[in-house]
C-alpha cells in the first residue's frame, strides 16, 4: 500500500503491522499528551514537585536525554571535523536519535515552567550570567541545527527525492554538512557544559557546588565529557536494538567498534576526571562548607555510598575497561552490556545531579525530603519515548536511515 | 537579547556571550540561505530533474 | 554630610532568639501584609507559602537538660559578593534583582516564568512556587493590602522586607523635602508585630540604626555563613547550642581561616 514510499531495495513489515506498532505506542503517547494538557491546564500542582523539589523528575529526563543525545554531537565532530569517514554509517541515526531527544527536552521544559507563555522571557531578558540561559540559548540554536542535519534524510525518502528542488537542497545541504556539524559541536559543548554548571554554581548548596576556571565549575566540563563519552553508547544501544526489532544488520560490526572504541576511551578519561573531581570535593569544598562526604549519603532511606559505586565504577571504569579492550568490542554480548552500563551511569549521574542536590538537607537544622513523583510527571516523562519510538519507526520505513542496510539485507529476486 | 532591550549593557559578558549566540546564528542562518538559494539555482538550471532512484 | 546621604544602605533584621517565643505573630502579620496565598489544607508545609517561617529547634537533649529555641527565617536577602547573591545570579530572565541602593533582593513576579532554579539555588528555602492561583475566602479580596501585588500561578515569590513600605516612605519623605528615612519610618510588618520586640530592623550600614550595634553583639550569627551567601539576617543567643546550629560545623576540621566574614 505504502510500497511507493518505502526506499528501493530494502524489505519492510506490512503495513498492517506497522499501523499496529505505531497504534499501540501511540496509546501511551496519547496517555503523555493527556498528562501534559493536564499539567498546562491546571498547572504544576498535579505534580509531586514542591518547595523543597523545584527541580524534580522533568529536570533529570530532560538532562538525561541531553546526555544521551550526545551521540549526534560528538559522531558529527568525529565524522565531519576528525574524519572518521566509516562514521557516516551511523551519523544519520546518531542525528536522528539527537533529534528526537533534543525535541524531547524542549517539550518537558516547556512542560516543567510554571508559566509556559512566558517561556520567550528566558531569550529575551536574558540574564547572561546565568547557566540556565546559556542552556535555553544552545538548546534551542543547537536544535535548529539537529533539524536542519535531519532534513536532507527526509528530503531523501523516494518520492520526494523526486521534486528536484528537494533534491538539490538535500544535495547541497550535504555538501556544507561540516559547516552545520562544527557550529553543533561548538554548541553542544557550551549547552553539555551549562547543564553542567546548572548544579555546579549552586554554591548555596555543599553538594552540588564545584570550584572551577573563571564562570565555569568542573562540573561544567564533566558533563560536555560524559555526554561525548556516553551519548556514542546510547547511539549504539539504540542501534542495535533496532537491529533486534527489525531483525536485520543494519550497520557493519567495524564501524559500531571504531565509535565504541573512541566511545570508550573518552569514558575511561572522564571516569578518572570524575574520580578526581569526587575526592577533591570530598576532600576541600565539602569540608569547607561544614560537610564530610558521608553526610550526603546517610540518614536517608535512599541516598547511599551505594550511589557512587555505581556511577563511578560500575558503570564507568567497567563499560570503559570493556570498551578499550578489542575482545570486549568484538563480543556483542559485552559490547551491549558496556553500551547499557555507560547509559545508566550518565543517567544516574544526572540523577544524582538534579535529585539528591534538592534532597540533602544544608541548614543543620532541616531534614532530608524525599520524593516520588505523580503519574502526571511519570506519564509526560514516557511520552518522548513514546514519541521517540513512532519517529524512529516512521523514519525507519520511509527514509534511507542505514546506508548499509541494502548490502547486508540483499533482496533476492 | 538585543542591546535595544533595557537589561543589555555594553560589557564583557554580554559582548562575549550575545557574540556567541550572534555568530552561531549567523553562520547557520547564512549556511541556509546558501543551500536553499543554490537549489533554487540548480533547480532553474534543471539540475535533478533527470535523477532516478 | 551630602556624601553620608548618598551613601548605600543595607537593610537588615536582628532578630534575637531569646526573646522569640513562637507564637508565630510575625509569620500572621507578614502574610496578612502581603497578601500570601493560602490553602484550605495548609498541613503540608512543603507546597504552602510561609514568607516568614518559624523553625522549631530543640538541642536533642532530654529532660532536664531539654531546650527549645524558635527561629523566625525570613528571606535572607543574601548580598554574596558584591550582589551576587545565590538566587540572583542563577535567575535566567533577570526577574529577580539585588538592589545596590538598598541591600533588597527583589521578586518581579510579572518577570518571573517559573523555573524554579532561584528555589534550587537558595539554601535557606526562602522562596516559594504558586503551586496554585490564589483564592480567597469570600469577601477577603476587599481586606487585601493594596499596596502589594497578589501573585499568579506558576510564578516564585519571597519576603521582600516589605519594600511597599520603603517606597511608601520614600514617597513621604520626597514629599515632605527629605532625602533620608528615620528608622521608624520603615518597618517591616514582621518586626512591628513581634509581641516580644525580638525583631530590629535597620540599615546596617547606619551607626544611627540600633542594628548596627545589634550585629555587632559577641553572641551574633548568621545561618550559614560558611557557604559565602552573606546574609542581611543577623541572630542573637547566648545559648551556645543554638549560635552553633546556625552552621555546619565538622569536628577536627580546621575552619575558622575559611569562614567568609562580610560584616
Amino acid at each position: 500500500m505504502d510500497s511507493a514510499l518505502i526506499p528501493k531495495g530494502v524489505r519492510r513489515c506490512s503495513i498492517g503491522q506497522f499501523a499496529l506498532f505505531v497504534g499501540v505506542v501511540g496509546v501511551v503517547l496519547l496517555w503523555g499528551v493527556f498528562a501534559m494538557l493536564l499539567c498546562w491546564i491546571k498547572g504544576l500542582n498535579q505534580t509531586n514537585m514542591n518547595d523543597y523539589y523545584g527541580f524534580a523528575l522533568w529536570i533529570w529526563a530532560d538532562l538525561a536525554v541531553i546526555a544521551l543525545g550526545g551521540g549526534a554531537f560528538f559522531t558529527g565532530f568525529l565524522r565531519y571535523i576528525i574524519g572518521k569517514d566509516e562514521l557516516k554509517n551511523i551519523i544519520n541515526y546518531a542525528v536522528l536519535i539527537g533529534f528526537i531527544c533534543y525535541s524531547s527536552a524542549l517539550l518537558i521544559l516547556a512542560i516543567d515552567i510554571g508559566q509556559p507563555l512566558r517561556g520567550w522571557f528566558i531569550f529575551w531578558h536574558a540574564n547572561v550570567h546565568s547557566m540556565l540561559t546559556e542552556v535555553a540559548f544552545c538548546l534551542s540554536c543547537y536544535f535548529g541545527v539537529l533539524t536542519i542535519e535531519y532534513l536532507p534524510l527526509i528530503l531523501e525518502n523516494r518520492q520526494l527525492d523526486k521534486v528536484p528542488f528537494f533534491h538539490n537542497l538535500s544535495h547541497n545541504l550535504h555538501e556544507v554538512m561540516a559547516v552545520f556539524a562544527a557550529t553543533g559541536a561548538f554548541l553542544s559543548f557550551f549547552h553539555q557544559g551549562s547543564l553542567g554548571g546548572v548544579a555546579g554554581v549552586l554554591f548555596g548548596r555543599p553538594f552540588a557546588y564545584r570550584e572551577g576556571i573563571f564562570i565555569w565549575p568542573w562540573t561544567f566540563f564533566l558533563f560536555t565529557w560524559s555526554a561525548a563519552a556516553c551519548g556514542p553508547c546510547f547511539t549504539i544501544m539504540i542501534t542495535r536494538l533496532t537491529e533486534k526489532i527489525t531483525r536485520k544488520t543494519l550497520v557493519k560490526q567495524n564501524v559500531v567498534e571504531l565509535l565504541a572504541k573512541i566511545s570508550g576511551w573518552m569514558l575511561l578519561t572522564y571516569t578518572i576526571a570524575k574520580i578526581i573531581d569526587t575526592w577533591y570535593w570530598a576532600a576541600v569544598s565539602a569540608p569547607a562548607g561544614g560537610f564530610w562526604l558521608m553526610d550526603f549519603y546517610s540518614n536517608n532511606p535512599l541516598y547511599g555510598p551505594w550511589i557512587l559505586i555505581t556511577e563511578v565504577l560500575i558503570c564507568g571504569a567497567l563499560p570503559a575497561c570493556i570498551l578499550i579492550t578489542k575482545s570486549g568490542r568484538k563480543n556483542p554480548f559485552t559490547l551491549m552490556i558496556a553500551a547499557v552500563l555507560a547509559v545508566i551511569g550518565v543517567s544516574l549521574n544526572r540523577w544524582v545531579m538534579v535529585l539528591q542536590v534538592m534532597a540533602v538537607p544544608v541548614m543543620s537544622f532541616d531534614k532530608w525530603v524525599m520524593y516520588s513523583p505523580s503519574w502526571q510527571e511519570v506519564a509526560t516523562t514516557i511520552l518522548p519515548v513514546a514519541y521517540g519510538v513512532i519517529l524512529i519507526a516512521i523514519s525507519h520505513r520511509y527514509l534511507p536511515i542505514f546506508p548499509q542496510e541494502r548490502e547486508l539485507n540483499p533482496i533476492e529476486n | 537579547m538585543f542591546p535595544f532591550i533595557f537589561e543589555w549593557m555594553w560589557d564583557m559578558s554580554h559582548v562575549v556571550f550575545m557574540g556567541g549566540l550572534w555568530y552561531a546564528l549567523t553562520i547557520i542562518g547564512l549556511g541556509m540561505t546558501y543551500c536553499i538559494l543554490k537549489a533554487a539555482v540548480d533547480t532553474a538550471q534543471g539540475k535533478g530533474s533527470h535523477h532516478h532512484e | 554630610m551630602k556624601k553620608e546621604h548618598s551613601k548605600a544602605k543595607k537593610y537588615g533584621m536582628v532578630i534575637d532568639l531569646d526573646k522569640c517565643t513562637g507564637c508565630g505573630a510575625c509569620m500572621v502579620a507578614c502574610m496578612a501584609e502581603n497578601n500570601v496565598p493560602f490553602k484550605k489544607d495548609e498541613s503540608n508545609k512543603l507546597d504552602s507559602i510561609t514568607w516568614l517561617r518559624v523553625f522549631k529547634l530543640t538541642n536533642g537533649k532530654s529532660f532536664p537538660d531539654a531546650d527549645t529555641c524558635y527561629l523566625p527565617r525570613p528571606c535572607m536577602h543574601c548580598e554574596g559578593e558584591h550582589g551576587h547573591a545565590p538566587c540572583v545570579s542563577v535567575c535566567p530572565a533577570t526577574a529577580t534583582d539585588y538592589s545596590h541602593e538598598t541591600g533588597i533582593v527583589s521578586q518581579i513576579y510579572t518577570r518571573c516564568f517559573g523555573c524554579r532554579y532561584c528555589m534550587a539555588a537558595c539554601p535557606y528555602h526562602a522562596r516559594y512556587f504558586n503551586w496554585w492561583d490564589p483564592v480567597w475566602p469570600e469577601g477577603m479580596e476587599k481586606l487585601l493590602n493594596p499596596n502589594v501585588s497578589v501573585r499568579m500561578r506558576g510564578v516564585v515569590e519571597k519576603c521582600s522586607f516589605c519594600f511597599h513600605r520603603y517606597q511608601a516612605a520614600k514617597e513621604k519623605a520626597y514629599y515632605e523635602g527629605r532625602q533620608e528615612l528615620e528608622e521608624d519610618e520603615y518597618q517591616t510588618a514582621c518586626t512591628q508585630a513581634c509581641p516580644a520586640g525580638a525583631i530590629t530592623f535597620g540599615d546596617l550600614n547606619n551607626p544611627k540604626h540600633a542594628v548596627y550595634e545589634l550585629k555587632k553583639d559577641k553572641n551574633a550569627f548568621r545561618l550559614l555563613e560558611r557557604l559565602g551567601t552573606n546574609p542581611k539576617v543577623y541572630y542573637i543567643s547566648t545559648r551556645k547550642w543554638v549560635r552553633q546550629a546556625g552552621d555546619n560545623y565538622l569536628e577536627g576540621y580546621e575552619t575558622e581561616g575559611k569562614v567568609k566574614k562580610h560584616r
